[in-house]
């Protein structure tokens, strides 16, 4: 079964660098550009994990991971981290706001692969 | 089709996208800079910086990524407000901006980065921020699975080679299923490094009656038996680390798991966690309710919402579609073919008795007004904003601002008005020039500004704007005007005119267009680089651009650059010579006059010049020029074009019918014909017949050499 991802980044090129680790791999990979356009996108997929940046305009990683929490359906997704920053500070607060795990951005593919199996089970 | 590497794809679209966000960055500097410092400003100027780094990082950009991060640093300071603007931070910032699009470029363009300017603006970054440089690098190298302090073992392990057994016992915490983990996935990964027992420990699940969904109640020891090396195993933990209680031992290889590995105690260990957790259960018993009554209540409202979002979620804001400029290319050739085929078929039709209220011409009309709008629409394509070339312009501003020590502040109009991308390539080197100029000579210095009772700070303003199917670019100063006297003397002291010609004030402003003319009376290192307003103008021209030049005294100085919409079709004037039908560039011809005996002199046979309003412009027979008839007898009754060169000289050229003034598509000239001298390309008119495009500078260039006329100075070419 292919795992479908939802990848939010308001960078082009790391969307289409996670789509390019990805779509290889199996993965489905929906994208969106910040947390905004990430939500309405969730409306209409189910994904089994979701990749999220921290800094992005309109609305940034932690409300994007406040606003899927906040649906009940979305309280157990998955939900990865991608961040530059690898501050122990950054890292709990992601966790904070309901993140799984976290990424380190430029992310080596096989590690991005193996933490999404490692989150989606 | 061919596939390239996709990584170089994705390379090529970063740096597109690095572009948008560099002008992103300099829109949301410029915006600090006019005084309105809100945070989602100063966000999206960190963002900008920050997703620059992101991509730079994945492609192993480090000077770009060292860059960014130290800037992004002070950036990062500036929005949770440890760091106040000042105008002098600002500058810095657009200081750093700017070397960060040299950054950049040199990185897409594989080119050596010199280190002293970065270093210079990263130090000065370093000293707003009162951190150190080591400090920061330090940071930089900081991504490290987080460690169990069990080095006790470590020692022993590492010289057994093969396999090594653990004891890892696990119990998760409430939090850990709030954060979307799961233990399923870590007892799988577990098992994935090598033979492994897992026990369960179901003992503190309590009566179904008060089993709260949420809470943990089991725990599992795994006996592993693994070739993986201790950090492996910890790594498993890392998202869960401090959401559950783990433990990993390292367990004697000889005993091996026997009974073993069922040694109550450390579970025992954990069990003061759990319960802890297990006061909460009562609080959430809500909850299950809530869980069970939300999805019904959800589903009818998902349901609807899933058809039409799942259209509309791929588009996203501004979607972009990444198109080879030689598809372009080939869709403005074909549709300039179509432009052609349709003149073709309307003049076939019009030459037939078809009443204009016949289906075909009905059709045609219609015809002709698609063949319009596709031509429009495949223009468009090609078209961009300027502002990423008035972004350019802020730069070269500031440095030349800082150069010559004035305060100039550059306003820009209209940047959103669409060119021809060509052009605008074209574009740059003339106003990079032109604005150098404008903040060089055209601003007075500052204590000449404060004793005419002007702001301090110096103006340009740079504007462009669509006009009658062109564009219009005006570089503006509110400096002192042209100084006309002085102009004069130094046009007179070169030898450019006659000493005792008496010129109006715009003929005196034009005198800046002439060759070897420059103004400074110092050669500053900014403009004086042996480079005129002329080079300017012959740029200008190239792209069948005229520019203009106004001036008040007191008040400042405004050129005026009148371009196409496109380079692919020209406005031409259809002329006849010898029965050859040509095409002249419309935008070179100044006037159309007939020779009479009284306004034709010749100097001698075969040269003769006609005098037009006072001065004299030489003559050329185009039919005779291009080879296509002898020397005529007489010139008396002839039609001639006026024509005005690049370099300001003006050429009177000989047609013998003027046809019509029309919009020709321009045909490009491939290597495999002979490159004949004066004919810049071809074009197909509606009539079907190829007519050759004349380029008039080139030609007259050509028959003064030939025919040794004196007054027509040489063109300045390598």
């Amino acid at each position: 079964m292919s795992l479908e991802i939802l990848a939010v980044d308001d960078s082009r090129t790391m969307r289409d660098m996670i789509r390019l680790a990805l779509e290889p791999e199996g993965f489905t990979v929906h994208t969106a550009d910040d947390g905004v356009h990430g939500t309405e996108v969730l409306s209409s997929i189910n994904p089994d994990v979701i990749i999220t940046d921290i800094n992005m305009p309109r609305m940034d990683g932690f409300g994007f991971i406040d606003a899927v929490r906040d649906q009940n359906h979305h309280r157990a997704t998955p939900i990865l981290v991608l961040t530059t920053e690898a501050a122990p500070e950054l890292k709990m607060r992601a966790r904070k706001a309901g993140a799984s795990g976290w990424i380190v951005k430029p992310f080596d593919p096989v590690k991005l692969v193996k933490a999404l199996h490692m989150v989606s089970g | 089709m061919t596939n390239p590497d996709p990584m170089a794809e994705i390379r090529a679209s970063f740096f597109i996208e690095c572009e948008e966000l560099l002008e992103a960055m300099q829109d949301g500097l410029q915006t600090m800079d006019d005084g309105q410092q809100d945070s989602e400003t100063i966000n999206v100027v960190f963002r900008a910086v920050h997703s620059i780094k992101g991509g730079a990082g994945a492609f192993g950009l480090e000077p770009l990524v060292r860059f960014a991060h130290r800037y992004e640093t002070v950036m990062d300071q500036v929005r949770s407000e440890t760091l106040a603007i000042t105008s002098d931070l600002l500058k810095l910032f657009f200081r750093a901006a700017d070397h960060l699009s040299d950054l950049v470029r040199l990185c897409r363009d594989d080119m050596d980065i010199p280190q002293a300017e970065g270093d210079a603006i990263l130090a000065e970054l370093d000293l707003h921020a009162g951190a150190t440089p080591a400090e920061e690098e330090d940071e930089d190298i900081d991504f490290q699975p987080l460690g169990l302090s069990l080095d006790l073992d470590f020692g022993d392990d590492d010289d057994t080679t093969g396999t090594s057994s653990y004891r890892i016992t696990f119990a998760p915490a409430t939090e850990m299923f709030e954060t979307g983990n799961d233990a399923v996935p870590i007892l799988r990964a577990l098992a994935d490094l090598g033979d492994c027992t897992t026990t369960c420990d179901a003992e503190r699940v309590p009566a179904l009656a008060s089993l709260a969904p949420e809470t943990p109640y089991l725990s599992w020891t795994v006996m592993l038996s693994t070739t993986a090396a201790i950090d492996e195993i910890t790594s498993v933990f890392e998202f869960v680390d401090g959401l559950c209680t783990f433990a990993i031992e390292p367990v004697d290889n000889e005993v091996g798991f026997s009974d073993e590995a069922f040694p109550d105690l450390p579970p025992l260990d954990l069990l003061p966690e759990p319960e802890e957790v297990e006061l909460p259960p009562l609080d959430m018993l809500p909850e299950p309710a809530e869980q069970i009554s939300a999805p019904v209540e959800d589903t009818p409202v998902v349901a609807p919402k899933n058809e039409k979002p799942a259209r509309t979620a791929p588009a996203s804001p501004n979607a972009v579609v990444r198109v080879d400029l030689d598809r372009i290319e080939r869709l403005v050739n074909l549709v300039g073919e179509l432009v052609i085929n349709q003149a073709m078929l309307a003049q076939s039709l019009e030459s037939t008795t078809l009443s204009p209220h016949s289906d075909a011409m009905r059709g045609l009309g219609e015809f002709q007004r698609l063949t319009r709008d596709i031509q429009d629409s495949v223009m468009m394509i090609r078209a961009q904003p300027v502002k990423s070339m008035f972004q350019r312009m802020s730069r070269i501003v500031r440095e030349a601002s800082a150069a010559v020590g004035k305060d100039v502040r550059l306003v820009t109009d209209g940047e959103n008005t669409e060119v021809d991308k060509t052009v605008i390539e074209r574009l740059a080197d003339p106003l990079t020039h032109m604005i150098r100029n404008a903040v060089d000579h055209g601003l007075e210095d500052t204590d000449a500004r404060i004793a005419a009772g002007k702001p301090s700070q110096g103006q340009v303003r740079l504007s462009a704007a669509h006009r009658s199917g062109r564009v219009v670019i005006e570089i503006k100063d509110d400096g002192g005007g042209i100084n006309r006297p002085r102009v004069k003397q130094i046009a007179i002291d070169k030898g450019l005119i006659p000493a005792d010609s008496t010129l109006s004030d715009s003929e005196i402003d034009n005198l800046l267009f002439l060759p070897g003319f420059s103004t400074a009376a110092t050669v500053s290192d900014l403009s004086g680089r042996g480079v005129g307003m002329d080079v300017v103008r012959t740029a200008i021209q190239a792209l069948s651009g005229r520019i203009s030049i106004s001036s008040t005294k007191g008040e400042g100085t405004t050129f005026s650059i009148s371009l196409p919409l496109t380079l692919a079709v020209l406005d031409g004037m259809v002329i006849k010579v010898a029965d050859e039908t040509l095409v002249i560039p419309l935008n070179v011809v100044t006037e159309t006059l007939t020779l009479r005996a009284d306004n034709l002199d010749e100097i001698q046979p075969g040269l003769a010049v006609v005098r037009v309003r006072g001065s004299m412009v030489p003559l050329f027979d185009l039919g005779r020029h291009l080879g296509y008839r002898k020397q005529k007898e007489t010139y008396v009754d002839d039609i001639v074009l006026l024509i005005s060169k690049e370099d300001g000289n003006q050429a009177a050229l000989i047609v013998d019918e003027i046809q019509d003034q029309r919009q020709v598509v321009i045909k490009g000239l491939d290597d495999n014909f002979y490159r004949a001298p004066g004919i810049a390309a071809a074009t197909i008119l509606g009539d079907g017949q190829i007519a050759l495009i004349l380029d008039p500078s080139d030609i007259v260039t050509q028959a003064a050499q030939d025919a040794g006329h004196p007054n027509v100075p040489q063109k300045l070419e390598a």
